[in-house]
């Protein structure tokens, strides 16, 4: 229990809560309010990570989102995460963490060879280097990323739960720091419904590292009243340890909150996260600001951190992460870190780019007995795996030089600022334009284009007194616009003001020696990014920033580029010597900060992904164990194997007793719409290509629908159930789409149409009897006597009672047999179903699956829209003339029959495929060819569509699009075949391969 | 994600519509009597403006009504939202 650079008192931690956990085996002790990144500094381990591309040893940087270097593989086993921010990790008793990228030990890296290697792996190293044969490039990659690779993903399931939760609000605050607190306290006076949202444990952001004075009150002490102020406020919601995450059109933006990742698991009953999806009417963005790192040679070294972290650090964590400590800087930011570790007992000196740097600060530091070397830049940092000392030089007189004798610093802490950036990232999100501020060289939001308002840092306001104020007034504005009285000024809280001294941009820091010598100027720390790789890009003649990023990877870290983005276009910039917002930005993209996929997935994960539509007859297949297809949502039995039967044998035994006795098929899933109204008949002429004005009363009919272009696009038998109503049936996967275009041309179209569509495919279950003995089972379940073919014929429908159930008969058939589809409300299905099964025993009846109904309609040449067709397919190009009424007059898709495309003559059409070796199924989807060659190319004339062994013709047969297949009936044909053996020699056929007068159907 | 002011339902998030293409394309009365090229400009020509675009969306996952919508494509923002068969509104992106 060391924590040798805890200090004695101060910070925000518990002292009565020690905590212990592991870091790469070794047992360590940290506080209650800890993170993972300020206990182990606090037991001085600076050395976390290996870097991506080097292997360089890295430590912490950051206290925050921004972080680059620290990140740790967290937790073990299912729980397990990768690339896990060390200084966003709260602390929690048995946190076991292990470093990434390094091998054997982070001590003892191999890969660090890399580093000196370095001048060998430039930019687009792997681009250049692996480039040829392109057929490699796969090999390649995955040698390359198991080289690389950061963390490792879990291997088990995710044991958690996450939850999903919509919401609105009036007013929406993303991040609690001063300008954000007092936002949420000016909205919520007002009365408006207010979310307030931070992505840490603790609300307050700056205020809790800072020192001073608030309305005569420490900082930390007026964020307390205000969260105690907003808590008593009904309609404000506060969340901490949420992420306000991606910023969406019309005012939606999605957070992820973090409910129980600070625990070593999640409670009972309780979401692991939960993502919000938020709708609200006025945003106020309160994000703060990122600090920059300074490019300096060898800025990566761990020990050299960013000084606004290291103020938190202490502050805030009572962690001294060193004793003897440089601040590095070329703005007043940084002496405040200067003041508070003198203050707490560490030797600080002060390295100022800017010459003669003046302010109360800067007079603070002097008095404070901080020594302060302006004008100078540090030109070397030394010691490899944490730094033991810099050397320091005079600026010459361009300030891009260095010049006069080197002093030697002895230090194990370097603070480093080279500015703020302020968070824009939301603000970019939601569509609003940057504009580049010269005085803080950063972009700050310029022209908002949501209902949206940026307050404080994130705005470009860096001065307490200014954040306070701006958030204060967006707060009121806000509620103000969302329909909230509010007051004009609301009261703004007193603070010291003070001014700040200019800032001097420099971008890469001069080290008397040529850019990519004797060190490097690290400007993307995740991705290995250094000052001399963007050079070499420019060289190269990279000019678009998003060609540079891409090249160099700069920005394309899990970090996206927090720390490094700005810097990088400066630099690129500088080459081009055009002004920095000449260059461009890169775009921000959500999320802000990863979020996990479970939080996305929510609920919807297992069974709850995809609904699974399930017939009334579900639990007698499963009983008699039937394999089950997908077909849409629905779960169709596939075929039910008896024993150990392969389903090829399966299908054959289906198919021969269908053909031969009597089989019986669920086809509930069929799409069933029920039309009504007095227009019905004159619409139905309109949808379909044939007519229906006379169609009697009880009759059934063959329909096709076309699309305007003139394609078929579903097809099903309708059936006219009393003057003006009929029943539509669909394909199974068409059904939702039939109904949705019944109604489009229902509502845009002829509004003035009396019909009305509704769907009725859950309604009922249907039961299809096919077979020479389907009229003896039908007989035995109903006291109707007149089944015969006289007073119940082919393409009618009647109603009876079978099996006790109200029923609607159809004589259709979509085997070719004779056969009955028995119709009845859901509520019988499995009864009836139970009752046809028992009937059909003395004739030996057989339920078939989906793969018999295909073998079944195949051997008859019935097509299946969206197996055989596939949207330029028209009915004349299946042969299906006989089906479309050219006299009725107009009806959709018909003006298109005379489009020239239509009227092609070389148009692929249906044909019939019988393969030479009557064993050889060919497969669908298969090309067809006139001539084979030994390799491609080979000139394509068509494909097949659907191929089965068919056991009644006792040999394997198919259906194809073939160009100008009806011409070619007894023409000889290829099918070339992927596995590079023979080809298959075919014979065009006519597509039909049984019972080709259809006497059968009609018995 | 936009949210979309469904006239029967009101406003309702988008994954509850769909949008369903350009707006206030008559079907032809009598089709037989257009040339190919009208034919075609009825069927697959369609207007792709940077600005303002008159577009159908229904309520597939709500009330099931289709209606027009005036959106600017550039912000995605809705400028009017409107009744099948009523007349184009003035709108301005």
């Amino acid at each position: 229990m060391t924590q040798k650079n805890r200090l004695a008192e101060g910070g925000r931690i518990d002292r009565a809560k020690p905590v212990s956990f592991r870091f790469d085996g070794a047992s360590y002790s940290g506080f209650e309010g800890d993170t993972l990144a300020s206990a182990l500094l606090a037991n001085n381990v600076h050395l976390v990570s290996r870097s991506f591309k080097y292997h360089r040893p890295r430590g912490i940087l950051t206290a925050g989102a921004e972080e680059p270097n620290a990140l740790v593989q967290l937790r073990q086993g299912a729980r397990t995460e990768p690339n896990m921010r060390a200084p966003q990790i709260e602390l929690f008793g048995g946190l076991v963490a292990e470093s990434q990228n390094r091998w054997p030990s982070l001590e003892f890296d191999i890969g660090a060879i890399n580093n000196r290697l370095s001048r060998l792996i430039p930019s687009g190293f792997y681009y250049k280097t692996f480039m040829w044969p392109a057929s490699l490039w796969m090999t390649y990659e995955r040698v390359i990323r198991n080289a690389a690779g950061l963390g490792r993903g879990p291997t088990e399931p995710d044991p958690d739960r996450y939850d999903h939760r919509n919401a609105w609000c009036d007013v929406l605050v993303a991040g609690a720091g001063p300008a954000g607190l007092m936002a949420a306290l000016a909205a919520g006076r007002s009365g408006a419904r207010v979310i307030v949202a931070d992505e840490q444990s603790e609300m307050g952001g700056s205020l809790l590292s800072d020192t001073g004075e608030i309305d005569g009150k420490p900082p930390a002490e007026w964020v307390a009243d205000a969260l105690a102020e907003l808590a008593a406020m009904p309609e404000v919601t506060v969340l901490p340890r949420t992420t306000v995450a991606g910023y969406y059109d019309h005012n939606f933006l999605t957070m992820l909150e973090r409910v129980a990742d600070h625990l070593p698991q999640p409670p009972q009953n309780t979401p692991r996260e939960r993502f919000w999806q938020v709708r609200a009417k006025q945003v106020v963005l309160a994000t703060g600001a990122i600090e920059r790192p300074l490019t300096f040679i060898d800025n990566d070294r761990p020990g050299v951190m960013l000084a606004g972290a290291v103020r938190s650090y202490a502050n805030r964590y009572a962690v001294l992460p060193g004793r003897k400590v440089v601040v590095f800087t070329n703005n007043d930011s940084a002496y405040h870190t200067a003041i508070d570790l003198a203050g707490a007992g560490a030797h600080v000196a002060i390295v100022d780019l800017r010459k003669a740097p003046r302010g109360a600060v800067i007079d603070a530091a002097r008095a404070a007995g901080i020594e302060i070397l302006d004008n100078h830049a540090i030109t070397a940092v030394h010691g490899a795996k944490r730094v033991t000392g810099i050397s320091v030089r005079n600026l010459d007189e361009s300030g891009r030089g260095v010049t006069g004798p080197t002093r030697s610093m002895a230090c194990d802490l370097v603070a480093m600022s080279g500015g703020w950036n302020p968070t824009v990232h939301l603000f970019s999100q939601s569509r609003g334009k940057l504009r580049f501020d010269d005085a803080l060289a950063a972009f700050v939001p310029d022209k908002s284009f949501a209902a949206e308002r940026s307050v404080g840092a994130c705005k470009g306001s860096m001065q307490l007194a200014e954040c306070l104020k701006d958030g204060a007034l967006a707060g009121a504005a806000a509620a103000r616009d969302a329909g909230f009285e509010a007051k004009k000024v609301p009261a703004i809280p007193k603070v010291a003001s003070g001014t700040e001294g200019a800032m001097l941009p420099v971008w890469v820091v001069p080290s008397g020696q040529k850019l990519g010598r004797g060190g490097k100027h690290f400007i993307d720390f995740q991705n290995d990014v250094t000052a001399a790789d963007l050079h070499l890009a420019h060289r190269e003649g990279y000019v678009s920033v998003e060609h540079l990023k891409r090249y160099t990877t700069t920005g394309m870290g899990t970090d996206q580029g927090k720390t490094s983005n700005v810097t990088a276009l400066a630099i690129l910039a500088e080459l081009q010597q055009a002004p920095i917002p000449a260059v461009g930005t890169t775009t921000f993209r959500p999320p802000y900060t990863p979020v996990t996929f479970g939080a996305i997935a929510g609920r919807n994960i297992g069974p709850f992904m995809d609904p699974a539509r399930l017939t009334a007859m579900h639990d007698w297949h499963v009983a008699h164990g039937a394999k089950f297809e997908d077909v849409g949502q629905w779960k169709r039995p596939w075929y039910y194997p008896k024993g150990n039967e392969s389903m090829h044998d399966a299908v054959n035994r289906e198919v021969l007793a269908t053909r031969s006795s009597v089989g019986m098929l669920d086809a509930s899933t069929l799409g069933k719409i029920d039309i009504q109204g007095p227009d019905s008949a004159r619409f139905l002429d309109m949808i379909y290509t044939n007519a229906w004005s006379k169609l009697p009363v009880g009759a059934c009919r063959y329909g096709l629908m076309l699309r305007e272009d003139g394609m078929v696009f579903d097809d099903g038998v309708t059936t006219r159930i009393a003057e003006n109503r009929f029943l539509m049936t669909t394909t199974t996967g068409g059904a939702a789409r039939v109904l949705g275009w019944l109604e489009e041309w229902l509502q845009t179209e002829w509004p003035e149409m009396k019909v009305y569509c509704t769907s009725v495919t859950e309604q009922w279950a249907t039961i299809a009897i096919n077979g020479p003995y389907a009229r003896h089972v039908l007989g035995a379940l109903t006291d109707d006597d007149k089944l015969g073919p006289k007073d119940f014929p082919f393409m009618t429908m009647r109603e009876m009672t079978v099996a006790g159930a109200p029923a609607r008969v159809y004589r259709i058939s979509f085997t070719g047999e004779l056969a009955f589809e028995v119709n009845v409300p859901r509520r019988h299905g499995h009864a009836v179903w139970e009752a046809v099964w028992q009937a059909g025993q003395k004739f030996g009846i057989t339920p078939y699956g989906t793969e018999t109904m295909h073998v079944l309609r195949a051997e008859k040449g019935f097509i299946i829209v969206g197996q055989d067709t596939d949207g330029t397919v028209t009915p004349m190009d299946l042969g299906l003339d006989w089906i479309v009424a050219r006299k009725k007059g107009d009806f959709i898709g018909r003006r298109s029959f005379a489009r020239p495309d239509t009227s092609r003559e070389d148009r692929k059409q249906l044909v019939g495929l019988l393969t030479e070796d009557p064993h050889a199924v060919l497969t669908e989807g298969a090309q067809i060819v006139q001539e084979t060659r030994p390799r491609p190319p080979m000139k394509m004339i068509g494909y097949v569509t659907s191929a089965y062994h068919s056991p009644v013709a006792g040999r394997s047969i198919a259906l194809a699009l073939v160009a100008r297949g009806r011409d070619r009936i007894g023409d000889t044909l290829w099918v070339p075949r992927l596995d590079g053996g023979q080809p298959i020699k075919v014979t065009v056929t006519e597509p039909v391969f049984y019972d080709k007068e259809g006497v059968r159907a009609r018995g | 994600m936009f949210l979309i002011d469904c006239p029967w339902c009101g406003p309702r998030q988008q994954t509850e519509f769909h949008c369903q293409g350009e707006a206030h394309i008559a079907r032809p009365k009598d089709p037989d009597a257009l040339s190919d090229e009208e034919w075609a400009n009825y069927v697959f020509n369609r207007t792709n403006p940077k600005g303002v675009h008159f577009e159908r969306w229904v309520h597939n996952h709500g009330c099931r009504r289709w209606f027009n919508v005036a959106r600017d494509t550039v912000t995605d923002r809705i400028l009017a939202i409107y009744r099948m068969g009523e007349k184009r509104p003035k709108v301005k992106s």
